[in-house]
């Protein structure tokens, strides 16, 4: 709901940190990771713009709160083991 | 105490009269001396205050930002280039509402390399969301320097200011400067109290994404601290005359206009200049006036078109100059005038850019030309002084 400018601060003053906010939400293709014919190279942790991957005993683990779906991990793993898929109206 | 000092100083000695607390900035021809008198304030412990030597322009405000976010008074000085460097956070200091007071010694915009004074700089950042101060005198830059802090933090306004001072014609010239009592700044000044601000056990972001729905609910605010500092302003250098006994006419500063035939509109260190000639034209009989614009921003709307109701010629001398229009003191007063009952005749004048001397002779024949003006009607060409290769007007 918008609020009247009487109503507002001087400027939006935010309390609570930017990882409040699902970006995963924006999402229309889900990276799925094929653990099997994972190398461990990390390089999909590395390039993940959002820090949406965390490392599990050296494998990627997808943070879907925050994964936006663009594809860089999919598009740098050289194992080819992370492939996008379309999401689903549920 | 009286004090022979330049520009510069009187920068200097202004922030440090006013306490500020924290000085990031970096250095820049002509404006070095304010920075350098500062650091030695601060190294000797005159000015308890945190130097922060940054690497940029662009850095020195967004340190002035950052640490006028956790409330404490700021202040930076710089020119030209490094202006146009701050751009960017230039805005982000008003957006957020940060009452950050800088220097600017405005000097010419390259190329051609020029450290001369011109007002192109200033004139450029008009639209940031700063109040401007033109200012005529070395006395003018250390009073403005705290009567803009005052103004700044006001809860009301919560803007930054930017004091102008001419390059080398105030920076690097030296004029007898009354440094007033520090007991009598701070009881003039408290120091700065935030309604808000950040601290270190509780984090917040300031000036964060809002969406289209809220946008310009903060933008109409900042709009009315601009309206309301009209009259701050106004109070602010009401209050400092009854404590140090000095002022500047507000926002348009008028010398003889009430009865005068024409007016010239100037800013800067050429208004002294103009003085003399208004003087030396009155003892021939001549009514003329000057009407120095003191703030740019907040523009002084009422202040011209009251002036308007008194003269039948406004002459507008610009140290600058928008390229595919005029200048700007120029088409801004003209708006303002659009639709006042009787349109005094108007011509733009470009003068001194690069620092080229804006000489008594050169207003005298300014105020000659309007004159006639007043018959014949405005000229819409604006006219470029004694550039060289146009024929030189007959006086």
């Amino acid at each position: 709901m918008s609020r009247s400018y009487e109503d507002i601060p001087l400027t939006p003053i935010s309390d609570t940190p930017s990882t409040m906010n699902m970006t995963g939400l924006w999402r229309v293709f889900r990276p799925v990771v094929d653990l099997d014919k994972c190398k461990k190279c990390t390089l999909c942790w590395k390039f993940c713009p959002d820090a949406a991957i965390v490392l599990v005993d050296g494998k990627p683990k997808i943070d879907l709160r925050y994964c936006k779906g663009c594809g860089i991990c999919a598009n740098e793993c050289l194992a080819e083991c992370i492939i996008m898929v379309k999401e689903e109206a549920e | 105490m009286r004090k022979v000092m330049t520009g510069n100083y009187a920068s200097a000695y202004g922030a440090k009269a006013a306490r500020a607390e924290v000085i990031p900035a970096y250095p820049i021809t002509p404006q070095t001396s304010i920075v350098e008198k500062l650091a030695e304030f601060v190294s000797t412990g005159e000015l308890r205050a945190k130097f922060v030597p940054v690497e940029s322009e662009h850095s020195a405000m967004a340190a002035c930002v950052s640490a006028s976010i956790l409330g404490a008074r700021t202040y930076t000085a710089t020119s030209s280039h490094g202006l146009a460097l701050m751009h960017e956070v230039l805005m982000w200091a008003s957006g957020a509402r940060l009452p950050v007071v800088m220097t600017n010694v405005s000097r010419a915009m390259a190329p051609p390399w020029s450290v001369w004074a011109d007002h192109m700089d200033s004139v450029a950042e008009r639209d940031t969301g700063w109040m401007q101060f033109f200012c005529e005198s070395n006395q003018e830059v250390l009073d403005t320097i705290i009567m803009a802090y005052k103004v700044c933090e006001s809860r009301g306004i919560m803007l930054p200011a930017m004091i102008i001072e001419d390059a080398f014609i105030l920076s690097h010239t030296s004029e007898p400067v009354d440094v007033p009592d520090q007991d009598a700044v701070d009881s003039f000044l408290p120091s700065y109290d935030p309604e808000m601000k950040l601290e270190v056990g509780k984090p917040m972001g300031f000036g964060s994404l809002v969406r289209p729905d809220q946008y310009m609910e903060f933008r109409y605010k900042s709009m009315l601290a601009m309206r309301e500092a009209r009259d701050r302003i106004l109070s602010v250098e009401t209050e400092f005359k009854q404590v140090f006994g000095r002022s500047y006419g507000g926002l348009l500063d008028e010398y003889m206009c009430d009865d005068a035939e024409v007016a010239l509109v100037a800013a800067g260190s050429v208004a002294g200049t103009a003085r003399t000639v208004v003087d030396r034209l009155r003892a021939k009989g001549m009514r003329v006036g000057l009407a120095r614009i003191r703030a740019f921003r907040p523009f002084p709307f009422q202040e011209f078109r009251s002036l308007a109701s008194k003269v039948s010629g406004i002459a507008v001398l610009d140290r600058s100059y928008t390229h595919g229009a005029a200048g700007a003191f120029f088409t801004e007063i003209q708006g303002a005038l659009y639709d006042v009952p009787k349109r005094p005749a108007m011509k733009n004048y470009i003068a001194g850019l690069g620092g080229r001397d804006i000489t008594p002779d050169v207003i005298e024949r300014i105020f000659e030309d309007i004159l006639v003006r007043c018959e014949r009607g405005s000229d819409p060409e604006p006219e470029w002084i004694d550039v060289v290769g146009l024929p030189r007007r007959q006086s």
